[in-house]
């Protein structure tokens, strides 16, 4: 579908999966090589890749494994070109290994992870199980990947794109946490040329020591103190990460009586609760961390001063909700609702939960109004 | 306007591609939609089921707990989904292939949609005779739209085949019709 914008650029609306959102965002965004093994649910994305990317002359590889694919986005960030691999939840895990030398490299790339059900093999279907894995460092050692997470088609473009920048700027592993129903679920996209941001240039690639000094990448520090030194820098550039680029969406969080805490696919039922509840008496907000690290503690922190509670929905058994506990710190009840193992949570559930922990007929009353409206 | 519409056949009944084509031409008229294509580990001949929203509003969910429209092609499918349609809803089945003595309480159309699409001469087009009859009873989008979309689709090598879809769409509208 052609769309005119004023000045007359013409932009293509197209019906794509998530996983095809984010292999062509990718694409636009200048990553040229792209690694991956095939794992359900985030198939369309190597199958779009390899078709796609020998046709912007790009390396496409289906590697022997998920680890010999990280190792290789390893290789390409080292010689400073923008790289990518994508899997699902038990792909994601043999992956760690090469994630924690990437974060102790100071590789940037993007690593796209669409969850499905776990433990184990698990199922296919949507989780968000893997939240604690992406957000506390799912390898060994000190370190923190920034981790992004689309609640639709169109923001897994949007943040596959962004991905690329973040990952450069800091020169640190990105992590899309998408989850098999924002992978495989089609919905208008367009793709928006962004300008062109002004990043820090790659003096530290491997490019071939002519004429200058030896760059050297490694994560290896074997001389006592130089490690200790390494990772005072680490955590500096982390804290600066945590100052500068978090993001959240809020809604209608003034007003609210009860916020309600989630992402991705579970934000996009939590936010259908919210807009029904605006008609009521009662009102519902939500704050959708878009970042999930670095965490939208303050926000978070903030409304928790004025509402009767917060709720925390995941397709986990509560993972998340342990950082929504350490932003509030007590000042409010934090509860928890989640489904597991591919469950994906309705819209009444989340209301009768609600009417679970505001014992009050005007929630009550209101909340099962809401409810019958279907 | 929100129309929630689940389809259902084994794999390689097409049910993909009619969802595909309703959601693009819902696209090319401006409105907001949603296509889930949920499929498990089946292979051919296993039940495959897509969720299809189309509206004028922001869609949240797009898993369907309730469907306004339910189109089935087989019989396994259209027991594990005919109680998903609301009372007031709609079903089109295709009856080549399912028979029932009790029918669910909702309005539904029978549409022989293998036999027709055989006398064709393309078994294959099955999913698209089901998607005339259903234009022909919703009249959500122009069949012009649609064909639109399926010449797009159609492409090179393909593009023979679009004299027989169009037929192949025009037949199912034929068969509500003249019901």
């Amino acid at each position: 579908m052609k769309d005119r914008l004023p000045g007359g650029i013409s932009i293509m609306k197209q019906l794509l999966t998530g996983n095809e959102a984010a292999a062509e965002a990718a694409i636009q965004a200048g990553c040229r090589y792209y690694y991956g093994y095939p794992i359900t649910p985030q198939n369309e994305l190597i199958n779009y890749m390899s078709t796609r990317m020998p046709e912007v002359g790009g390396a496409f590889i289906q590697a022997e494994s998920e680890i010999a694919a990280i190792s290789m986005v390893h290789g390409s960030a080292a010689a400073g070109g923008r790289a990518m691999t994508s899997s699902s939840s038990p792909g994601i895990s043999l992956k760690q290994e090469g994630i924690s030398y990437l974060a102790g490299s100071e590789l940037p790339c993007v690593i796209v992870n669409i969850q499905r059900g776990g433990p184990g093999l698990g199922d296919i279907s949507a989780s968000q199980a893997d939240y604690f894995q992406a957000v506390k460092g799912g390898g060994h050692g000190d370190y923190h990947t920034i981790v992004l997470a689309p609640c639709s088609v169109q923001e897994m473009a949007d943040l596959v794109y962004d991905a690329f920048d973040l990952a450069d700027k800091y020169r640190n592993p990105v992590i899309i946490l998408g989850d098999a129903q924002v992978g495989q679920l089609m919905e208008p996209v367009e793709f928006h040329k962004k300008p062109k941001k002004n990043l820090p240039a790659k003096s530290w690639a491997l490019t071939g020591a002519e004429g200058r000094k030896k760059n050297v990448i490694k994560s290896f520090y074997p001389v006592k103190g130089q490690l200790e030194e390494f990772n005072a820098h680490l955590q500096r550039k982390y804290r600066t990460i945590e100052e500068h680029e978090v993001r959240y969406e809020a809604i209608n969080i003034h007003k609210a009586d009860v916020i309600l805490v989630a992402y991705g696919t579970s934000a996009r039922i939590c936010k259908e609760v919210v807009k029904k509840s605006q008609q009521y008496k009662f009102k519902v907000g939500m704050v959708r961390p878009v970042t999930l690290w670095p965490f939208p503690k303050e926000i978070i922190r903030k409304v928790s001063e004025r509402v009767e509670c917060i709720l925390t929905v995941e397709m986990s058994a509560g993972q998340m909700v342990e950082d929504v506990k350490l932003a509030v710190e007590g000042r409010c009840p934090v509860h928890f609702y989640g489904r597991t193992g591919g469950g994906v949570p309705t819209s009444l559930e989340i209301i009768r939960k609600i009417v679970e922990i505001v014992p009050d007929n005007r929630a009550a009353n209101t909340l099962l109004q809401l409810a019958a409206v279907k | 306007m929100t129309e929630k519409i689940i389809l259902a056949g084994f794999g390689g009944q097409g049910m993909m591609l009619l969802g595909k084509l309703l959601a693009q031409a819902a696209m090319t008229d401006g409105k907001y939609v949603t296509y889930f294509p949920s499929y498990g580990t089946e292979v051919r001949g296993g039940t495959a089921v897509y969720c299809l929203i189309i509206s004028n509003e922001e869609i949240f969910s797009p898993l369907i707990e309730e469907a306004d429209t339910l189109i089935v092609m087989n019989q396994p499918s259209y027991q594990k989904y005919k109680d998903m349609v609301k009372p007031d809803g709609l079903l089109v089945l295709n009856s080549s292939m399912i028979k029932s003595n009790n029918l669910p309480d909702v309005k539904t159309y029978q549409v022989p949609a293998t036999e027709i699409a055989s006398k064709l001469g393309n078994v294959l087009v099955s999913n698209i005779v089901m998607l005339g009859a259903f234009l022909a009873i919703k009249k959500l989008f122009s069949a012009h739209l649609i064909l639109e979309q399926l010449q797009a689709m159609l492409k090179g090598k393909k593009g023979n085949l679009f004299s027989l879809n169009k037929q192949a769409l025009e037949s199912g509208m034929q068969v509500i019709k003249t019901v």
